[in-house]
């Protein structure tokens, strides 16, 4: 079984359609979407949920106010600004947003005023689709530990694989190079960067191959509107082969990539979309049988 | 321009254009004759500087305080561990392990530990670079590679802006922690978003984050094109107004892909963000 996480680095690259196709050419694959803070992949996967459970990433912190005595210490020993001064009752309030579940204010607090206690921040879904099984997740709004949520969707997704044989598990990574990527790459069978040809497509390609380089994991790339800027292209693809990355594809510019997205399909089964359901067939083939070299 | 005034460009899902907006939105700005900072606060992949082109002229290292364990003063009594919530320290047998890339710098296993073992250094992040674009100040965070915590730099990044300027925050994507920082505290946040699919379920996400800290917002629908309504049915559901439209543009792409500003490309553009400004300032300021 091999686990290929799609990343970008930045956000708006294609990722999510190229993931979706990938999702569809695999034949049998589990489908992840670790790009739990903005979920994108079920509006062209169409998952029917199965399972549902809530997550918890962490503890959080309240001051009851029968106990609180006003002693300032909470304020005084959070780091993350949570606590600040109120004008009633209790005297100190704590923000449950900048709360970071640290637990220093309940452990301090003379009066034992400070409950800390589970907080349920997130959702995470067992589906079934059309082309497979799909793990997903929402972390609610404003929720901190999304590496944590992370890690659960890519352990459900991998205990399917497992149990039924899947030979692949494909994965929409999130954007940039922070805590929920490292948590979506980490122990990965490979990764999968999508990159544009534009000046920031190039630079947060280099700072996610890094990202992979640190981590030791073997990474293909997949120049995706190739052709709306050439020069461009041809310079990431440079870069790419200078550090030991084969470039697996280039993916045209194509209005029905958008087109397959209001349709809400994925591209390769849309109809307007067989050259470019040509290119991204072309990238899987070629990702496949450097996987299996 | 008198007090300072803080517009945040947001968006939940990445690549809508919020670099474009915030460069853009800052260039009219100094030649409007404002003070204005360009502040890159998407510190994972800070990509400002690839449209303003500043001159550097300071860098500063962001650290993060970590424990660090006197193994003479250890008595292995684990009370660290015990308050840890993160599983950063670890006391496997007599000894007392950390593992700093899981600390948030709490201080607690330091205020707990009952024989003075712990003391704090500072473990470093990333780093806050600083210098000018013309006349726009520019400062951003870049953060390590590896490393998982960005919320740290961009508070660094966020005071290191000039008093009593018109600060324009480049925010990360999403709608976890990193955004969450970079936006807090902001007068008004722009929410730019692009008439898809994608675009519209992660502006809903967006405009939950903006409602639940109680901060003014509006949307800006970049690469809108004629006949497609997404987000004007959207916005009206949701009741949160549009500023600004800016039509989709074969030219304005690929002035982008080679790093330079829309308006200096097509110059039709420069009126879109002259309009755009005024309007966020009449918002902000209400
Ligand atoms: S430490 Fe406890 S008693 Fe003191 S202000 Fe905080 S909650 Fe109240
Ligand atoms: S749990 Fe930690 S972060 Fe939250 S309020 Fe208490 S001290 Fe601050
Ligand atoms: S400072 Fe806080 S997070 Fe870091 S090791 Fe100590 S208790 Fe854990
Ligand atoms: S709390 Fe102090 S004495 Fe106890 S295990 Fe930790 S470092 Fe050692």
């Amino acid at each position: 079984m091999k686990e290929i996480v799609v990343i970008s680095g930045k956000g708006g690259t294609g990722k999510t359609s190229l993931a979706a196709s990938m999702a569809v050419l695999a034949g049998r694959a589990v489908v992840a979407d670790c790009d739990v803070d903005a979920a994108d992949l079920h509006l062209v996967l169409d998952p029917q949920i199965r399972e549902k459970e809530d997550f918890s990433g962490g503890k959080g912190a309240r001051i009851l106010s029968g106990k609180c005595s006003g002693c300032g210490k909470c304020y005084e020993l959070c780091r993350f600004d949570a606590v600040f001064k109120n004008e009633g009752h209790p005297p100190y309030l704590i923000d449950p947003v900048a709360c970071e579940g640290c637990g220093v204010c309940s452990h301090f607090c003379p009066e034992k005023a400070v409950e800390f206690v589970p907080v349920v921040n997130g959702q995470l879904f067992v589906s079934e689709t059309r082309y497979g099984p799909m793990v997903h997740a929402r972390l609610g709004i404003a929720e901190e530990n999304s590496g944590k949520l992370v890690s659960l969707v890519r352990g459900r997704a991998k205990t399917i694989a497992e149990k039924e044989n899947f030979p692949y598990i494909i994965t929409d990574g999130p954007p940039g190079i922070g805590c929920p990527v490292i948590a979506s790459i980490t122990g990965a069978d490979a990764v999968l960067i999508v990159t544009e040809p534009t000046v920031s497509g190039e630079h947060d390609m280099e700072r996610v191959a890094d990202l992979a380089a640190y981590f030791k994991i073997p990474a293909f790339l997949c120049i995706n509107k190739y052709d709306l800027n050439p020069g461009i292209s041809r310079d990431i693809e440079t870069k790419a082969r200078d550090r030991g990355i084969c470039v697996v594809g280039k993916v045209r510019y194509d209005r029905a990539v958008t087109d397959a997205q209001l349709e809400r399909i994925p591209v390769v089964l849309f109809e307007g979309g067989v050259a470019v359901a040509g290119d991204i067939t072309e990238a899987w083939n070629s990702l496949i049988k450097h996987l299996s070299q | 321009m008198t007090a300072g005034l803080t517009v945040a460009v947001a968006s939940g899902k990445g690549g809508t254009g919020k670099t474009t907006v915030s460069a853009n939105l800052a260039c009219v700005a100094a030649e409007a004759g404002k003070k204005v900072c360009y502040v890159d606060c998407d510190v994972e992949e800070p990509n400002g500087h690839l449209f303003l082109k500043p001159g550097l002229e300071r860098r500063r290292k962001v650290y993060v305080p970590v424990p660090s364990v006197d193994v003479e003063k250890c008595t292995a009594c684990g009370a660290c561990r015990d308050i840890c919530q993160y599983s950063a320290i670890a006391a496997i047998g007599s000894e007392v392990i950390t593992f700093e890339k899981m600390c948030h710098g709490c201080g607690g296993c330091r205020l707990v530990c009952p024989s003075g073992a712990i003391t704090e250094r500072g473990r470093e992040v990333g780093a806050v670079e600083e210098g000018r674009a013309g006349r726009v100040a520019f400062v951003q965070g870049r953060l390590n590679v590896g490393e998982a915590m960005s919320p740290p730099l961009i508070k660094a990044v966020r005071s290191s802006v000039p008093e009593n300027s018109l600060a324009v925050v480049d925010a990360p994507p999403g709608t976890s922690c990193p955004v969450i920082t970079a936006v807090r505290g902001a007068d008004f946040v722009i929410l730019v978003t692009e008439p898809t699919p994608f675009g519209i379920n992660d502006l809903g996400l967006a405009i939950d984050m903006v409602k639940e800290l109680g901060i003014p917002h509006a949307v800006v629908v970049n690469r809108s094109v004629p006949g497609n309504s997404l987000a004007e049915d959207f916005c009206g559901q949701r009741g949160v107004r549009i500023l600004a439209e800016i039509p989709d543009d074969r030219r304005v792409a690929e002035a982008y892909s080679r790093g330079e500003l829309a308006y200096s490309a097509v110059p039709a553009f420069r009126e879109y963000f002259e309009d755009l400004l005024t309007s966020v300032e009449k918002e902000a300021r209400r």
